[in-house]
């Protein structure tokens, strides 16, 4: 693969499947399987934003849990700084933990509502021993005022804040052990327009002053064009597109990147809207269609897509489409 | 002429323990038929309250209506018996929530559903209901209505139910649809079709639609008018292209520039609003944006501006323009 392997890979997958498997009957035996990350290759740089948009229940979310291994993969490989992590133990994968955090969508539920800010903050201090007490609650107290929440409320308990400062919570306690890679799973979606760009914002600065990784899953498209450096589009567990972000939304090549970019409302009363749109509704991804998976709502799907799925290739430079519109090669590794 | 819905001077409160929150404060706009006006704000803003409101379904207590008239078809639905009201309530006004599967029953087929309505307010019998709900689904693009009306909620995505919501909100041939963040729970792709359908709608039968959103994207493809509010007060109204050609208030401003946008490649920092929405229970004196806003002088601090007209048909309540 020739996205991957220039040696400023943070993490490289491999074919990373993770397939969920679907029981039925008197015996629970297995009839079928979710799969919701369908063989994906992806490499993330050191220092850079990956975008990884879709829809829901593409498997976007499930792609980042298996990077942070939160969730094992059916199959593939899955390399964090040279180093398979699948094949780490419990007490090697540890060091690695503190490198790699996420953020979540939901600031309400992501935070345990008993605890106090300094102790959600301070949490992975204490489950990685680092520092005396004093010393930790220094750092809390630090993280603090990096996020732009006031030191002396520390004490108080999520319910105190908004969604805003809560969402703040969140990105404090996944910077606490000076982490690598964040992944950010729609962290601003939850929240109010005016609330958002301060979170954008935020999340940029700090990437910029502790040199983060991120990979910025998200549905909101402008958001995300506002954030990444390149961008992954998925559909149904597979990547179907990924360009650097001038790129993609400039030249848009697979027919669904074309239609989300298109169905995005856009804030212009004066833009024309020439919404052929998408019709149908995105399918079971326990029966999702033969070949390429998006064929069923394709407006220029050809026979070929309904018996065979597209192998993802490069399309010029640093473009790389899964789409028989670009070429007749097959993904043999796809079923 | 007159207006389909006008509503003046509302105001909705709601009496808590900690306090009065003045949901809606002195709300006024108007809407006639086959037009579309957004209302646009945040959270807690009131553009929920508004809408319930007009539907009056305010739970009371903690809430209530405390003043204004809400004229619809000329007569005051304020001063109607609660009688009356069921019978204009999803017959003339019909109203569509952000979550379908809380707001369709998860025992009863959808086609039941839709039937039952038909049978309350038209009239009609159980086959003929049946019919009816069939062509109903059909118009709202819900492929082969005919075996999808035995479903059951849950068996539909999301999509398909809001069509569902949709469909039923149809049913009576309402004057009126209040739609309150219709699409926010659905994905772009889908969102994109229902805005198309509710934009058809209202070209072909004339219904008047009340959209209710938190995104300026849906205001800016759907709205002739907009009424943008803040902490339970109307701060800016004018139609679609004034409001965005020209936004005076420095709320609606900071709204527009805090949006990425989609045609600028530019890693450079959004111009967010500092601060939070603020608590109804806390609300500052004067004017209620003050304590974000970076134009506030001395008078914002001390007085709350009125809602004035600097231009023809575009309002703002901001002592810039006064």
């Amino acid at each position: 693969m020739a996205h991957i392997g220039n040696g400023s890979e943070l993490v490289i997958l491999e074919q990373v499947k993770k397939h969920y498997p679907v029981t039925g009957g008197v015996f629970r035996r297995q009839v079928g399987a979710v799969k919701a990350v369908d063989g994906v290759s992806l490499a993330i740089h050191r220092g850079e934003t990956l975008g990884l948009v879709g829809e829901s229940g593409c498997g976007k979310s499930t792609l980042g849990r298996l990077i942070l291994r939160l969730e094992r993969p059916t199959a593939g490989k899955i390399l964090y700084d040279g180093r398979d992590i699948l094949a780490l133990s419990r007490d090697e994968m540890r060091p690695l933990r503190r490198k790699m955090q996420i953020i979540f969508q939901d600031p309400y539920s992501s935070l345990n509502p008993r605890q106090n800010v300094g102790r959600i903050i301070g949490e992975g201090l204490v489950i990685h021993k680092v520092g005396t007490e004093q010393e930790r609650l220094d750092r809390v107290r630090h993280l603090m005022n990096v996020v732009g929440l006031r030191p002396e409320h520390i004490n108080r308990y999520p319910h105190e804040f908004s969604g805003g400062q809560r969402q703040r919570i969140g990105i404090a306690r996944a910077l606490a052990l000076q982490p690598e890679l964040i992944i950010c799973d729609e962290p601003v979606s939850a929240l109010d327009v005016s609330i958002q760009a301060q979170v954008i914002n935020l999340l940029m600065d700090l990437q910029e002053e502790f040199h983060l990784t991120y990979l910025f899953v998200s549905h909101d498209l402008s958001v995300v064009r506002h954030i990444s450096d390149r961008v992954a589009v998925m559909y149904l567990g597979r990547i179907v597109e990924l360009a650097d972000k001038a790129e993609l939304y400039r030249n848009p090549l697979h027919p669904y990147t074309q239609a989300l970019l298109e169905a995005a409302p856009i804030a212009d009363p004066d833009r024309k809207k020439q919404r052929q749109g998408l019709t149908g509704d995105l399918p079971s991804p326990l029966n999702p269609p033969s070949g390429c998976h998006f064929h069923t709502r394709c407006p220029k799907a050809m026979e070929q897509c309904r018996h065979a799925a597209p192998r993802l290739k490069e399309n010029g430079d640093r473009h790389w489409i899964r789409c028989f519109l670009y070429g007749d090669e097959v993904d043999e590794t796809l079923g | 002429m007159t207006k389909l819905l006008e509503v003046q001077n509302l105001k909705t409160y709601f009496f808590t323990d900690r306090g009065v929150a003045t949901a809606v404060d002195d709300v006024s706009f108007s809407l006639d038929a086959g037009k579309t006006l957004c209302i646009v704000g945040e959270s807690g803003c009131g553009k929920s309250v508004t809408a319930l409101s007009i539907m009056r379904l305010i739970p009371e207590p903690p809430g209530r209506i405390v003043g204004g008239r809400i004229f619809f078809e000329g007569t005051d639905l304020l001063t109607l018996s609660e009688n009356r009201m069921r019978s204009i309530r999803g017959n003339k006004i019909s109203m569509i929530f952000q979550e379908p599967m809380t707001s369709l029953n998860p025992v009863f087929r959808v086609g039941d559903q839709i039937a039952e309505v038909l049978e309350l307010h038209e009239n009609m019998k159980g086959p003929e209901a049946m019919d009816r709900a069939v062509e109903l689904l059909r118009m709202v693009g819900i492929p082969s209505p005919e075996s999808r009306i035995k479903d059951y909620p849950h068996q539909m995505s999301g999509g398909m139910r809001q069509r569902v919501m949709i469909a039923m909100a149809l049913a009576c041939n309402p004057k009126l649809i209040i739609a309150d963040e219709p699409t926010t729970a659905l994905d772009v792709t889908i969102q994109a079709q229902i805005l198309e359908l509710m934009d058809e709608l209202s070209r072909t039968t004339g219904t008047a639609i009340l959209l209710i959103t938190h995104d300026l994207g849906v205001v800016a493809e759907t709205a002739q008018h907009v009424v943008v509010m803040y902490a339970g007060r109307v701060v800016e109204e004018a139609p679609v292209k004034q409001l965005f050609h020209d936004p005076l208030h420095p709320y609606t401003r900071g709204l527009m520039r805090s949006i990425p946008s989609m045609s600028d490649d530019q890693r450079r920092r959004l111009e967010a609003i500092p601060g939070v929405v603020p608590s109804l229970l806390a609300l500052p004196v004067g004017c209620k944006f003050n304590d974000r806003c970076r134009h506030a002088f001395d008078r914002c601090r001390a007085e709350e501006p009125p809602l004035t007209a600097p231009k023809d048909g575009h309002s703002v309540r901001c002592w810039l323009f006064h």
